[in-house]
């Protein structure tokens, strides 16, 4: 997708795919013929330029035809450079401009508790995001009302656009940050589907109060020149690039799916 | 104080007496405010309903993303906080949270203009009117008094779509019969040889003036613009037409307020000399909100002057 925009954020979709996976095909309550169905698990993701990775996640899903992935970030597209809820219904909240999707996902939070709906929230936070205050006044929010609805989920890949998170504004101790903040808060490999799974699960037992989970990836996960490179943050490959990303991706070994 | 002004209210009063009257109707209503809500008199509706009341402290930012997260699982949202706050601290997530989300968020921001007074520049904005007005689907509402604010909390809950609504810190005349609504201007005044049109406070100083150029034989319509956006362009263009000359009275920069939407209109549409009488391109001081007004060349003097450029430029004055 990025390849065919020439545009776009390969490296943070990459290091997300493995949660967002997980979220999509197995902990989500949602239903591509209802798309408005009003039980449904809102998932909002705060990192709106991780939308390749949503895109392609909901096609498998049956959200949205896999044709459609390649007008992505074109002209009169529905699969807008960051996520848009007006031009594609299956997304809950158009993100992009980071440090609002927390909030917009304690909102949602906050309807479910007041009308006494089952759904549940999930908000995925980049780490670079983290740097940014109102991300705080959004957890800081969630903590107070003490929403056990939701479950903010941190791809912490440890790179944003200019290198590090630590080198540039340094955001640990992380974990201890969300603890403060009156989460539940639970630390996992993001690659890991065993470890994604159980700490959904615990997340969903966790009633008195919302949950964190800071998950551990790798930017660029999956493609070797990728991996760990701040580079590939909002650069999208050239052809041969492309070419050998898709091949790697394509053997990616052990039974993942 | 002329004869033409009704006895002076709290715009603000008047909103939280309307929030009620809303909460009672709307079982659904949320009400949000960041820690003024004695202020903005949100506190009115918290005391009444406070399960669908959140005051969530010195986050305004928050406030409008959490706002939009409510209001698009169907909710009608108010939030409230300054002027300075929603339209300034919180600008991006006003636009992106609530605008580009199309989220049914109203935003009723008091102590907007120079009328905040003490406080002082830092807390003076005079430049949320054109934040506002730039984004796109947002309705924009400057009333001029209690019944108008009264009225416009009521009209943005039936539309549908993001609203701001400007309201002053200060109690203000009456000048109109309430029966504000979105995108009318309502005729305060008619008249043939000049137009004021005015919005928020300076709309009562605009009638005082109407009154004084009658006394010698100048006939002056007023219009109160309080629907800035949606606006009544047709209405405009009347005035344009009928009288020749637009002065336009806002307690807000000239750079990006009614004044440049009124003469941008007219030039494209109908041109006709247009002043405008607002605050020049600098920030506001500590001092009494009324003494600000005539310090920053908002008087009734400065006004009638440029009434009287206008009735010179038509011919109609020596």
């Amino acid at each position: 997708m990025t390849y065919a925009a020439q545009s776009g954020h390969p490296g943070g979709s990459l290091s997300v795919t493995d949660l967002l996976t997980a979220l999509v095909f197995h902990e989500l309550k949602i239903d591509p013929t209802r798309v408005d169905w009003p039980e449904r698990d809102r998932l909002v993701l705060s990192k709106g330029h991780a939308s390749p990775a949503l895109y392609a996640a909901l096609s498998l899903r049956g959200f949205l035809p896999r044709e459609e992935l390649a007008s992505f970030r074109k002209l009169g597209s529905r699969l807008q450079g960051h996520v848009d809820r007006t031009k594609l219904p299956c997304i809950e909240a158009s993100t992009g401009c980071l440090g609002q999707g927390i909030g917009m996902a304690v909102g949602m939070a906050l309807n479910a508790r007041l009308r006494r709906a089952d759904y549940r929230t999930y908000a995925i936070l980049g780490d670079g995001e983290c740097q940014a205050g109102p991300t705080w006044e959004a957890l800081m929010a969630g903590g107070h009302y003490r929403l056990s609805n939701l479950v903010a989920i941190l791809d912490r890949n440890g790179l944003e656009t200019d290198g590090t998170t630590e080198s540039i504004m340094g955001i640990e101790p992380i974990a201890d940050k969300f603890r403060a903040f009156r989460y539940h808060t639970i630390e996992i490999d993001g690659h890991d589907f065993p470890q994604i799974l159980s700490a959904l699960d615990e997340a969903r037992r966790t009633t008195d109060g919302p949950t964190a989970i800071v998950a551990k990836t790798v930017k660029g996960k999956g493609v070797s020149f990728m991996e760990g490179k701040h580079q590939f943050h909002g650069k999208a490959p050239n052809k041969a690039e492309a070419e050998q990303a898709l091949a790697e991706l394509a053997r990616v070994p052990e039974a993942r799916a | 104080m002329s004869a033409v002004l009704g006895k002076a209210e709290s715009l603000r009063d008047a909103y939280g007496k309307a929030l009620v009257e809303l909460g009672e109707k709307d079982p659904e209503l949320v009400v949000m405010d960041a820690d003024l809500s004695g202020s903005t008199r949100t506190i009115l509706f918290g005391q009444k309903f406070p399960d669908r009341f959140f005051n969530v402290g010195v986050m305004e930012p928050t406030m409008m993303s959490i706002a939009a997260g409510l209001a698009l699982q169907g909710r009608r949202v108010y939030a409230s906080t300054f002027a300075v706050f929603a339209a300034g601290q919180a600008y991006n997530f006003v636009r992106q949270s609530i605008c580009y989300n199309r989220a049914n968020v109203k935003i009723v921001a008091t102590h907007g203009g120079l009328l905040v007074g003490p406080d002082g520049g830092t807390h003076q904005i005079v430049e949320d009117i054109g934040l506002m007005r730039g984004l796109p689907g947002m309705t924009v509402i400057v009333p001029s008094d209690a019944p108008t604010t009264r009225a416009a909390t009521f009209a943005v809950a039936e539309r549908d779509g993001p609203a701001y609504v400007r309201l002053t810190r200060e109690n203000l005349p009456t000048v109109t019969d309430g029966s504000f609504a979105i995108g009318k201007a309502a005729e305060l005044r008619s008249g043939s040889d000049l137009t004021i049109v005015a919005v928020g406070a300076l709309v009562a100083r605009g009638l005082e003036v109407a009154e004084e150029l009658a006394q010698v034989g100048i006939s002056t319509r007023v219009l109160d613009l309080a629907s800035v956006k949606p606006f009544d362009a047709p209405a405009l263009l009347r005035a344009a037409r009928d009288t020749g000359a637009i002065l336009v009275l806002e307690e807000h920069s000239v750079l990006t307020g009614v004044g440049a939407l009124v003469a941008a209109t007219t030039s494209e549409n109908y041109p006709v000399p247009v002043r405008r009488v607002g605050v020049p391109d600098v920030f506001g001081e500590s001092g009494d909100g009324w003494a600000l007004l005539d310090r920053y060349g908002m008087s009734r003097e400065r006004i009638r002057d440029e009434a009287w450029e206008l009735l010179k430029v038509r011919g109609k004055v020596q």
